[in-house]
């Protein structure tokens, strides 16, 4: 498998080739070596921290966040989940809405204080 | 009112001015025209401020609670809800609230702190019809983040900076589908990481030197027409290509809110449309100080933080008459290459002066290179400089003799 | 059974239906819009001209100048932005003759107009462009915020007895015996002894459906710019340039709510509705304004607007059809339809006296003044913060308007119901961030005045709403 994605560890942006062969992974077109480090890990194992909102009971909504990165390919299912939770007032920062969501181990937590 | 530090604006700037000055020992009043504290960070609920200021990486709101809570353990006067509507050079501000009416403050030192406001479709002359569903990136942010509405379902964005990468997301993390990024530059004015995980991540196209020619839809969007630009920005007409869509988001940059002061004598920069200002952040009127985006429009909070303390610093030591003005003062001039350097002028004395420039372009492999008449100062060679990246660099004033000079060399 | 029926709302209806009001009438106006004001009325140059220019001895020529002459009292009264600031009309040296014809015209015309040179001209405009030599100068001319005027006389109307249903857009008009039928689009049916067809763009379109005299029309779409409130300090008068065969070319002008306009454009569209600016016309407009003014500054533009003027032949078409009896026709009502409309109503009205006996009522109640924000001292301000704390809560930072102004304005007379309804009243959102940070404020206002949900409130008609549903609605494709 070949990957062509863009490292994001500087401006430079470098057009990085990331070849799979089993466990080989090998990473080209970068400048520096953290472009390596980060074409290993954005092809094998890709993370992202999910910030969106959920709905206040009776009112607007609350800004949260999971408080550690999940796999990218979850994001939309944790999305889902996040459809269909209602918090009553008042929230605090770092309030858990939704304990290790969907088993990713991380926790949908509050991030704004409301109410 | 009677204050030794007036602050106009209770975002990250001001909060930052506003609990420096207090530290320094000065009564405090910040006037803030919404109803919390925050400014425009309450409405930036994604991840990503804070690594340099607390070393961790948080959200938004995360990062102006802290402040917040900061101000709220101090007894800094703040008054919400209050609008200022007028400012004379000797620190008399003018401001109108529900409780209060109108009413005055009198400052020893006044910290302009007002933020900046969107460039919007008519700023930018965009032509074609003028039907609902046209939006700052800023105001769809608030609809949706704050006010908990959708507003589009099938989007476009001009304009590739980080709020409207940031809104691509948003948008689609709220079902909508968003068609395409169209940028009028060559290059993003946005961070790469980004790009990569605002649009790579969803497979949303960014169309580089692209605007739009004609906006069509009577009363909703229903769809516009974009074409490629030459070098001139102005479009090829026969590129011109149609896309529906029933939502547009302008992130098409930001200006400097500096209306309060365009009837006081205040020396203005044309290029960051913000106030000329010295080291201390203060302007050319003694006791008023500048900082944050309504002084030039940073990319990184963190940023408008350190100049908030910067200018609450100076402005708590002017208003206790302790701000020498003896002191001999340097220009700081930009030419080759860097746009701007801000503070624009410098003092002589010990110690070092941290000065922030943007380039005017991308350049590869170029070297900044701050000149003293004919010395050079300092040098740092850097794989790339771009105009999205504010930088800055660290002066030695020991050798600061005469007026510096920024420039690129290529 | 109405008196009068009215079809159309913008300043010629609504002088009409005014004017009307100030007699023994029971009249209705229906506008197919939600507001009044929607189409010419609201995109045009908001110029009182004088009248040096219309054809001596046609209707163009008497109306404009006696509604000039009405327009500054009127203006007054219904507390209206109105500013006498005279009018320049320049050329280089080469245009003597043109500027001559025009004089001559304005002193056939009656109006009030001299011939005057550079030195003159600088002491009135200084900022004309190098190369202008010679003007006419009519110091009668003055501007007026057209939308403002057409949404007071609306008001007033309603004030004296006058009925408006916006949202009603007229499809039929039927004789049945002695009276007429008319029906909207919703299915209502109103009847009237009276109709009378204002329907500006609309006009042609309902007197061919229901067998009225029908002229031909030419739909002018004409572009404009609009500057921040700060260019004002560069202009004094309205500046033309000598006007040709499409009109009165493009002009420098302030505003009476204190803006700046460039513009505008004459391009010959088929739609009557097309207000959509061109990237050509906003090329003309840069190369005509730099023919008269040198102080062009497009950096402070906030806004760009298109209006389309109603062209029927050379003059005012304002009769009796004589298919439909009792029904009168307006049309082709452009410039200067704007400065004509109160005299235009005047007319109408002594052409209903002809039907209708008419005796003036003894007293009208006047239009309530909007007070604004930014027209208070300190103290009277005070006062009204004790009052109402809302006087102290400023929604549109740009133009400085609270959210009592915006409470006032929902709960007029002819509600504002949609944010541009708000804007044309308020100048919420009018400024130079153009609601960017006070549009979501006064969609909530609108929606707790009224009501109705949040989503619900519209930009202006149709189905333009700004919130279109809750977040969190949506299941995501997975």
């Amino acid at each position: 498998m070949v990957k062509n994605i863009t490292c994001i560890n500087c401006p430079m942006g470098c057009a990085l080739t990331v070849e799979v062969n089993g466990d080989e992974v090998k990473v080209s077109g970068n400048t520096c070596k953290r472009g390596e480090v980060y074409g290993k890990q954005e092809v094998t194992n890709p993370k992202r921290v999910v910030t969106s909102l959920v709905r206040i009971k009776d009112g607007a909504v609350v800004s949260c966040k999971t408080n550690q990165p999940i796999n990218k390919s979850d994001i939309f299912k944790v999305l889902e989940e996040l459809r269909h939770v209602e918090v009553t007032l008042p929230v605090r920062i770092g309030d858990v809405i939704i304990k290790d969501v969907l088993g990713t181990g991380a926790d949908v937590v509050a991030t704004a204080n409301i109410g | 009112m009677k204050y030794d530090v007036c602050v106009i604006g209770g975002g990250p700037a001001g909060m930052a001015a506003a609990l420096e000055a207090r530290k320094n020992g000065s009564s405090v009043i910040i006037l803030e025209r919404d109803v919390k504290l925050g400014g425009i960070l309450n409405q930036c609920i994604h991840n990503g401020f804070g690594l340099h200021y607390f070393k961790e990486e948080l959200t938004g709101p995360e990062y102006a609670s802290r402040f917040v809570k900061m101000v709220e353990e101090t007894d800094i006067k703040v008054v919400l809800e209050a609008m200022v509507i007028g400012l004379t050079p000797d620190k008399v501000v003018t401001a109108v609230c529900p409780t209060e009416g109108v009413f005055t403050v009198e400052a020893k030192s006044v910290i302009l702190a007002m933020g900046c406001r969107e460039r919007t479709a008519g700023a930018i002359q965009m032509p074609g019809s003028r039907p609902a569903g046209i939006y700052t990136a800023g105001m769809a942010q608030r609809m949706m983040n704050i006010e908990g509405y959708r507003v589009g379902k099938k989007v476009v964005i001009l304009g590739s900076g980080d709020i409207g990468l940031i809104m691509a997301r948003r948008m689609t993390f709220e079902g909508a589908k968003v068609q395409m990024v169209l940028e009028l530059m060559p290059y993003s004015s946005g961070l790469k990481r980004n790009i990569v995980q605002c649009l790579d991540d969803f497979d949303i196209p960014l169309h580089f030197a692209h605007t739009i020619t004609r906006v069509v839809g009577k009363d909703r969007l229903e769809g516009l027409y974009y074409a490629e630009v030459g070098p001139d920005r102005k479009p090829k007409l026969e590129t011109e290509k149609f896309v529906e869509c029933d939502t547009l988001l302008l992130s098409v940059g930001l200006i400097p809110e500096n209306d309060l002061i365009s009837n006081v004598d205040i020396k203005m920069s044309p290029i960051t449309t913000g106030a000329v200002v010295d080291e201390y952040r203060q302007t050319s009127i003694p006791g008023i100080f500048s900082c944050g985006n309504v002084l030039h429009v940073h990319d990184l909070v963190d940023n408008v933080s350190a100049e908030g303390t910067i200018a609450g610093e100076y402005a708590s030591k002017y208003a206790k008459g302790e701000l020498a003005t003896s002191e001999t003062s340097y220009k700081v001039n930009a030419t080759n290459g860097v746009r701007y350097a801000l503070p624009q002028s410098v003092y002589s004395g010990e110690g070092k002066v941290k000065v922030y420039f943007r380039v005017g372009d991308v350049f590869k492999n170029a070297k900044l290179i701050v000149k003293c008449g004919d010395e050079v100062i300092y040098s740092k060679k850097k794989m790339i400089f771009t105009p999205g990246e504010m930088e800055s660099v660290e002066l030695d004033k020991s050798k600061i003799t005469g007026d510096i000079e920024l420039s690129l060399e290529k | 059974m109405f008196d009068v029926i009215v079809i159309g709302g913008g300043v010629i209806g609504c002088a009409v239906l005014d004017t009307l009001q100030k007699y023994n009438t029971k009249c209705l106006l229906l506008e197919k819009y939600d507001d009044v004001s929607c189409g010419a009325s609201r995109a045009n140059s908001g110029i009182v001209h004088a009248g040096y220019d219309c054809v001596p001895n046609t209707l163009k020529a008497e109306l404009n100048v006696k509604g000039c002459k009405m327009m500054k009292e009127l203006a007054n009264e219904l507390h209206v932005p109105y500013v006498n600031t005279g009018s320049l009309v320049v050329t280089t040296k080469n245009g003597r003759a043109g500027i001559e014809e025009l004089y001559n015209k304005g002193i056939q015309n009656g109006v009030d107009v001299e011939i005057i040179g550079r030195d003159r001209i600088l002491e009135i405009e200084p900022n004309v462009a190098d190369d202008i030599e010679l003007a006419l100068y009519a110091k009668d001319a003055g501007i007026v915020s057209p939308y403002k005027l057409t949404i007071a006389l609306c008001d007033h109307a309603i004030l004296n007895g006058g009925e408006v249903k916006v949202g009603e857009e007229v499809v039929n008009v039927e004789k049945v015996a002695d009276k007429f039928v008319v029906t909207t689009a919703s299915g209502n049916k109103y009847e009237a002894k009276v109709v009378i067809n204002c329907a500006g763009a609309g006009s042609m379109k309902l007197n061919k459906a229901i067998g009225a005299e029908v002229y031909e029309e030419t739909f002018r779409r004409g572009d404009y710019f609009v500057l921040d409130q700060q260019e004002k300090a560069h202009i004094n008068t309205v500046i033309f340039p000598l006007p040709d065969e499409k009109g009165k070319g493009i002009l420098v002008a302030p505003t009476a709510d204190g803006n700046v306009i460039y513009g505008p454009t004459s391009v010959v569209v088929e739609d009557g509705e097309d207000k959509s600016v061109s990237l050509d016309g906003l090329d003309q407009i840069r190369a005509g304004v730099a023919k008269t003014y040198k102080n062009a500054n497009y950096r402070k533009v906030i806004r760009l607007y298109a209006g389309v003027r109603h062209v029927v032949g050379d003059d005012f078409v304002i009769e009796f059809s004589k298919k439909l009896q009792n029904y009168i026709t307006v049309t082709g009502i452009c410039s200067p339809g704007l400065t004509s409309a109160p005299a235009i109503g005047e007319k109408v009205k002594d052409m209903v006296g002809e039907i209708i006996e008419l005796t003036a009522k003894e007293t009208l109640v006047p239009n309530p003044e909007h007070p604004r924000f930014v027209n208070l001292s300190t103290e009277e301000l005070n006062e009204k913060v004790k009052e109402d704390p809302r006087w102290g809560r400023l929604i549109c930072r740009c133009e400085k308007v609270t959210e009592a102004e915006i409470v006032a304005a929902i709960h007029a007379p002819l509600p504002a119901k949609s944010v541009d309804a708000v804007k044309r009243r308020t100048r919420a959102g009018m400024g130079r961030c153009q609601g960017g940070f006070c549009g979501p404020r006064v969609i909530e206002i609108i929606a707790r005045e009224l009501n109705i949900p949040i989503t619900s409130v519209k930009k202006d008609n149709g189905n333009s709403e700004i919130a279109i549903g809750k977040l969190k609605e949506i299941e995501y494709e997975i």
